[in-house]
C-alpha cells in the first residue's frame, strides 16, 4: 500500500499542487518560474474568446452525449435485452470500437470523413442518395458534430454494456410477477426496468461526463481544434499552450479551470447519490 | 374474454415491433461495422486501386502495403516498446492495487476512512486533466524519454480504480476463511497470498484485463513523455506515421490494420475479463 500512496502523491497529489502554484506565474517552461502574475493568467482567460469556445464546446460534448448517445445506448441495450437470439454477436461488435485505440479510431475517421467522394466514404454514401456531400472536419459548423459522431461510434458500446449488465441484475421473479399482473412491454420498461437501473444509470452519466472532458486524442489527430478554433476542447486547448507554444502559465491556468470542473462534478454526483440513497 | 380480432391484433402489433427490432438492432450493426470494413478494404489494395475503385472488396487482396509496414524496423520498435510499456505497467498495476486493496479490505487502522478516500483521488482525475504537471515532474526526476516514466504514470493513474474494484471483491470473501486460516497458522501476508490471491484469480483477471486495453491505447502520455523515436509506442507511431504519410491512404490504412491486430486478438481472448472488469468497476 505504500508503494501505492507514494505513486499518487508523487504523480497526482504533488503535480496537482504544483500546477496551481505554477498557473500563477507567466512562464515558459526554461529556468525557474519567476514572473510571479497573481490571477493574471486567469483573468485573461475569462476574456480569451478561444478559451471560453473552448469551455462552451467541451460543454456541448457533455450535452450532447448526455442526451443522445446515452438514450441511443438505452434503446439498443433495452432491444438486445434478456432473451434475443444472437445476444452475445451483438455485444461483441458493438463493444469492439471501445477496444480499438483513440488513435486508430480517429485516423480512421479522418479517411472516412475526407471531403471527396472518391476518398471519402461518407460522401460517397451521401453522393448515392443523391445528397449534398459535405467537409465533415472542414466546414466550422459541422466539425463539432463530426466528431461527436465519432465519439458516438466509439463509446455507445461500453455504456449499453453498462446497461444490459445493469438489465441482467434485475432479479427475475420481480419482471415474473409483474408479468403475472398484467403489465404490458411499455409499462415494463417504464415502471419495472428503468426504475431497478437507475443505479447504472447514474454511473454511466457520471462517467459519460468525465469522459467527454478527457476527449483529447481524437479531436487532436482529426482536427488539431481547428478549423478556425471551431472544435477546439478544453484538453486540446491546454495541450497545445502547455506542449506547442510553451506558455506553461497559461497552460496550468487552463488545467486548473479543467480540474476545478471536474471536481464541482464529482463532488456534486457524490452528494446526490448518497442523498438519493439515503432517500431509498 | 378476450375476441379473437383483438389477439390477433396485439399478435400483428408484437410482429411489427420485432420486425422493428431486428431492423434497427441490424442498422446498428451495419452502422458500427461498415467503417472497420472500409479501412480493411482499403489497405488491402494498392494506392492506384484505393482511388480508382476505393470501396469494393479487394479481390485480389494486394499485400504490398502490409508487407511495406511489416518490414519496416521502426513498426517493430513501437510494438515492442508498446509490449513492454503495457505489461510492465499491468504487472505493477496488479501487484500494487491487490495489495492496496487487501490492507483496505481486511485491516482496521485509524484514518483508514480518509485514506481509502485520498486513494480514490484518481477516479476524479483523469491523467488528461493533470498531464501537464505530470510533465513537469517528470522532467523533474529525469524520467522524460524513458519508458519507465510512462509506466510509472499510467500505474499512477489506474490504481483507484483497481483497488476500488478489487476493494470490493476481497470484502465479499467470508472473514471466517481468514480465521480458519489462522488456526491453521497463517499469517496475515499468507492468508493474502495463499488464499485470498487464488480465489481472488477472476477479479484480478479482469483487472489485469482493463488494464492492458487502457494503457495498450494510451496516447497523451507517451505524447507527452516521449519524443526520441526509438521510444515510441504504437499509438504514438501510428499518430506520427499518419503525420508522415498521410496523403497515401491505401498506406495509412494499412497500417491501422497492422496496430488494431494485437488489440483485436486480446479483444477476442479476453472480451470476458475486459467486460466483467468495466462493470465491476461502474456498477459498485
Amino acid at each position: 500500500m505504500i508503494p501505492a500512496a507514494a505513486l499518487i502523491s508523487i504523480f497526482l497529489v504533488y503535480p496537482i499542487i504544483r500546477c496551481g502554484y505554477l498557473s500563477t506565474f507567466d512562464w515558459n517552461g526554461m529556468g525557474p518560474a519567476e514572473d510571479f502574475i497573481g490571477m493574471g493568467n486567469f483573468l485573461d482567460l475569462f476574456t480569451d474568446k478561444v478559451f471560453l469556445k473552448a469551455i462552451g464546446n467541451s460543454f456541448m460534448i457533455v450535452a450532447l452525449s448526455l442526451s443522445i448517445q446515452l438514450p441511443l445506448a438505452m434503446v439498443l441495450a433495452l432491444m438486445v435485452g434478456r432473451k434475443i437470439r444472437g445476444r452475445g454477436f451483438y455485444r461483441t461488435i458493438f463493444f469492439l470500437p471501445y477496444v480499438l485505440s483513440e488513435t486508430i479510431t480517429a485516423i480512421m475517421w479522418r479517411i472516412l470523413y475526407n471531403p471527396e467522394a472518391h476518398r471519402g466514404f461518407i460522401n460517397a454514401v451521401f453522393q448515392a442518395f443523391g445528397w449534398e456531400t459535405q467537409a465533415w472536419l472542414g466546414n466550422t459548423n459541422l466539425v463539432l458534430f463530426s466528431i461527436f459522431m465519432v465519439l458516438t461510434w466509439k463509446y455507445i458500446g461500453f455504456h449499453m454494456l453498462l446497461y444490459i449488465t445493469g438489465i441482467q441484475n434485475i432479479p427475475r421473479d420481480v419482471e415474473e410477477a409483474a408479468l403475472i399482473d398484467g403489465v404490458t412491454k411499455r409499462q415494463m420498461v417504464t415502471h419495472i426496468t428503468l426504475p431497478l437501473i437507475m443505479g447504472t444509470v447514474r454511473t454511466s452519466v457520471y462517467l459519460s461526463v468525465l469522459g467527454s472532458l478527457q476527449v483529447f486524442a481524437i479531436v487532436w489527430i482529426m482536427t488539431k481544434g481547428g478549423p478556425v478554433n471551431a472544435s477546439e476542447i478544453l484538453s486540446t486547448y491546454m495541450y497545445r499552450f502547455s506542449f506547442v507554444r510553451f506558455q506553461l502559465g497559461y497552460g496550468a491556468a487552463i488545467a486548473i479551470i479543467m480540474l476545478i470542473i471536474a471536481l464541482i462534478f464529482s463532488i456534486t454526483y457524490r452528494s446526490f447519490v448518497s442523498r438519493t440513497e439515503r432517500v431509498a | 374474454m378476450l375476441d379473437n380480432s383483438v389477439i390477433k391484433r396485439t399478435r400483428s402489433k408484437e410482429r411489427i415491433m420485432t420486425v422493428l427490432k431486428y431492423f434497427l438492432l441490424i442498422l446498428a450493426v451495419i452502422l458500427i461495422i461498415v467503417p472497420i470494413v472500409i479501412i480493411v478494404f482499403g489497405g488491402l489494395k494498392t494506392r492506384g486501386e484505393f482511388y480508382a475503385i476505393p470501396y469494393v472488396p479487394p479481390i485480389p487482396p494486394r499485400w504490398q502495403n502490409i508487407i511495406e509496414i511489416l518490414t519496416l524496423k521502426s513498426f517493430w520498435i513501437m510494438m515492442r516498446n508498446s509490449l513492454v510499456v503495457t505489461l510492465s505497467t499491468t504487472f505493477l498495476v496488479v501487484v500494487v492495487s491487490s495489495m492496496s486493496a487487501f490492507v483496505f479490505s481486511r485491516m482496521v487502522f485509524k484514518g483508514k476512512a480518509a485514506i481509502f478516500q485520498f486513494f480514490t483521488l484518481g477516479l476524479m482525475f483523469p491523467a488528461t486533466v493533470a498531464i501537464l504537471p505530470i510533465f513537469l515532474i517528470v522532467r523533474q526526476i529525469g524520467l522524460q524519454n524513458n519508458l519507465i516514466g510512462v509506466i510509472l504514470v499510467l500505474t499512477t493513474f489506474q490504481i483507484s480504480m483497481s483497488t476500488v474494484i478489487l476493494r470490493n471483491f476481497f470484502m465479499d470473501i467470508p472473514s471466517e476463511l481468514q480465521d480458519a486460516s489462522c488456526i491453521d497458522g497463517c499469517n496475515t501476508f499468507g492468508f493474502f497470498r495463499r488464499i485470498l490471491l487464488p480465489l481472488a484469480r477472476p477479479s484480478l483477471a479482469a483487472v489485469a484485463a482493463l488494464a492492458v486495453v487502457n494503457t495498450w491505447n494510451d496516447l497523451l502520455v507517451a505524447l507527452v513523455l516521449l519524443d526520441r523515436e526509438k521510444l515510441w509506442t504504437l499509438q504514438l507511431g501510428t499518430m506520427q506515421f499518419q503525420g508522415q504519410y498521410g496523403q497515401d491512404l491505401s498506406l495509412v490504412s494499412a497500417f491501422l490494420i497492422l496496430a488494431a491486430v494485437p488489440a483485436v486478438i486480446f479483444y477476442v481472448f479476453a472480451q470476458r475479463n475486459i467486460v466483467s472488469g468495466l462493470t465491476a468497476g461502474s456498477i459498485k
